[in-house]
């Protein structure tokens, strides 16, 4: 049975649709991405989870019982919010505290908790600093602590990276991966950044204006994107139209997706699944090498190994690709 | 040149009146214009501290004074608390309907104190329509001693000043951060709680403020009193403008105005220090 399950989740601000009918479950034990632009409805439907935000339809069912007009204090849900929303009056222990102060959880408990959570996030020593002495990192840290303080079955998290430094995100995303797989709860994480999506959840749903154009395993969504927007939001990916360049494929689709790096050289321009082309530009990223090559009408993003002899710019060169690295594209 | 003229102005209209009234606190009341023989003369000085003295000799001084600051921390403790929900409501209104709000709490202070005072008398007077509607309605025979009273005098002290600790909250109010009070609730906060854990203690700052803003001209306030207060409730203010203009001895109004203005140097420290550390 799953932990939490939307069932035709329906929100509207003022005239403009914010989620429509939109449906989702989520298992126990599960890292879940709600991946979308702006406007995609990803932090409206965190909001309603938590409980701020009421659907005009749907219901929002928690552990098998109805939560959709339960107020958020009487949810057993904990969101971490983007911006932290830390206490400002309040030491850090005290904020870890807070949570567990409104359940009445007796002092010594509250104490024991606390410590535990300190040690768990590497807080030792900060316990008596106010938010605003904290860096960046450590202040995400303070708001994971009190947001799993009471033991939530379900955590949210909003854009839990976002506000980080870039060298610190990578670090921090790992260690967010690792303490959920520790702490065995749910994490729905919501973000706009597809890496971050892919690299940490165990499943990602992609919003488009309210409604989830895909869910899937990140690989499954990296290899198969399901439409040309899935694939044009993750990023990266020639879409090739069927009728452009000569396609053969493994399924009939009306367009395709082709990753960078399933396009390989070739000295001979076969008669399907292949291009003629001159180089745009080449850049070295160290790994690898990514070449824009224009074909056709068509500007083509290939990755090249990095020990690839690499064209130079202005050069024509053969583009292949086997049928299996057209993902079908249904919309 | 700004620099120049703003001390010059500094010098002439603050320091110097200062100066003279401090200094004719040692004076001398005669019969005569001005009514005050100054402490320095040709011959040099030629004060007395007989006003000072008698400030901490006379307990109807420190009778009065004590009155006063009591009535300033009622009057100031009444518009904390009424403001403070009036500011919540407010800055929880559409940021549309917020700027009429403050227009309507701002619209009567821009009529004269005067004027809305003497309002208040045709309301609260034998006459007035508060008596002739209980009258009317049966509900009394006689007329209410409303008028002159302690509660009166609080009645009109609280509407002239309310604006002053109105516009503090709702400018911190405004501006706060509605996440944490989401975070409050969604760590099991109810509404009281959050009200109390989270924005009560972080609109402090402003609700110390409005309380000050609201003490220190009460404190001397002149005219409520007079309007509508008891003949007898003896407040600082007017003792002060009675020992000028009744009784004139200009001294021992300057002793008092002198000592009133000490006084209220704390609350102005204490206020100062606030807006600074916001």
């Amino acid at each position: 049975m799953s932990l939490l399950a939307l069932e035709g989740v329906t929100k509207r601000f003022g005239g403009v649709v914010a989620l429509d009918g939109l449906s989702l479950e989520i298992g126990a034990g599960e890292f879940f991405a709600l991946l979308g632009g702006s406007g995609s409805g990803k932090s409206t439907l965190l909001r309603i989870i938590a409980g701020f935000e009421a659907p005009e339809s749907g219901r929002v069912v928690l552990q098998g019982s109805d939560i959709t007009r339960l107020p958020p204090p009487a949810r057993a849900v904990a969101m971490m919010f983007q911006s932290y929303a830390l206490f400002p009056h309040l030491s850090v222990a005290d904020n870890i505290a807070y949570g567990l102060r409104r359940a009445g959880t007796a002092k010594d408990a509250i104490a024991s908790r606390v410590a535990e959570l300190v040690a768990l996030l590497g807080l030792a020593g900060l316990e008596a600093r106010r938010p605003h002495q904290l860096s960046g990192g450590q202040q995400q840290r303070v708001a994971l602590a009190r947001a799993l303080a009471r033991r939530p079955p379900l955590l949210l998290l909003d854009e839990p990276l976002a506000a980080l430094d870039s060298g610190l995100r990578e670090h921090t995303g790992l260690e967010l991966r690792a303490l959920q797989r520790r702490l065995g709860a749910s994490f729905v994480m919501v973000t706009h950044d597809q890496s971050e999506a892919l690299a940490l959840a165990d499943r990602v749903a992609v919003l488009e204006q309210g409604r989830i154009a895909q869910v899937a395993s990140p690989r499954e969504l990296y290899d198969k994107p399901a439409t040309r927007s899935v694939a044009r939001f993750l990023g990266a990916a020639n879409i090739l139209e069927a009728g452009g360049l000569p396609l053969r494929a493994e399924v009939e689709a009306p367009a395709y997706a082709l990753r960078p790096e399933r396009i390989r050289l070739a000295d001979v321009l076969p008669a399907v699944n292949g291009a003629a082309a001159i180089v745009l530009e080449v850049a070295f990223r160290g790994g690898d090498a990514l070449v824009l090559a224009q074909a056709s009408g068509q500007v083509l993003r290939v990755v090249l190994p990095a020990g690839a002899t690499l064209p130079e710019p202005g050069a024509a060169i053969i583009l292949a690709w086997e049928p299996s690295a057209l993902a079908p594209l249904l919309a | 040149m700004i620099r120049a003229a703003t001390w010059a102005a500094l010098v002439l209209l603050v320091a110097a009146p200062l100066v003279i009234v401090f200094g004719m606190g040692f004076g001398t009341p005669i019969a005569g214009v001005p009514p005050v023989i100054p402490p320095f003369g040709a011959a040099g000085w030629q004060g007395s501290f007989e006003a000072w003295s008698l400030l901490l000799a006379d307990n109807f001084y420190l009778d009065t004074l004590l009155r006063s600051l009591r009535l300033a921390t009622v009057t100031a403790a009444l518009c904390l608390a009424l403001g403070f929900g009036m500011a919540l409501g407010i800055a929880s209104a559409a940021p549309r309907r917020q700027a009429l709000l403050l227009a309507l709490v701002l619209l009567p202070f821009w009529t004269g104190s005067v004027l809305r005072m003497a309002a208040w008398v045709g309301l609260l007077r034998d006459g007035g329509w508060i008596n002739a509607v209980l009258m009317q309605a049966g509900l009394i025979t006689e007329p209410l001693p409303l008028l002159y009273s302690e509660g009166a005098m609080l009645v009109g002290m609280v509407h002239g000043y309310l604006p002053f600790a109105v516009l503090p909250l709702t400018a911190a109010l405004t501006k706060r951060d509605l996440r944490l009070e989401e975070a409050a609730a969604d760590l099991g906060a109810g509404r009281a709680t959050v009200f109390l854990t989270v924005t009560l203690p972080l609109a402090a700052p402003a609700a110390a403020a409005a309380f000050l803003l609201v003490f220190i001209p009460a404190a001397g306030e002149v005219v409520i009193p007079e309007v509508l207060g008891a003949p007898d409730s003896m407040l600082i203010g007017r003792a002060i403008w009675g020992e000028f203009f009744q009784t004139r001895d200009w001294p021992q109004a300057a002793a008092l105005s002198t000592a009133l203005l000490a006084l209220l140097l704390i609350p102005m420290a204490l206020y100062q220090r606030l807006s600074v550390v916001r």
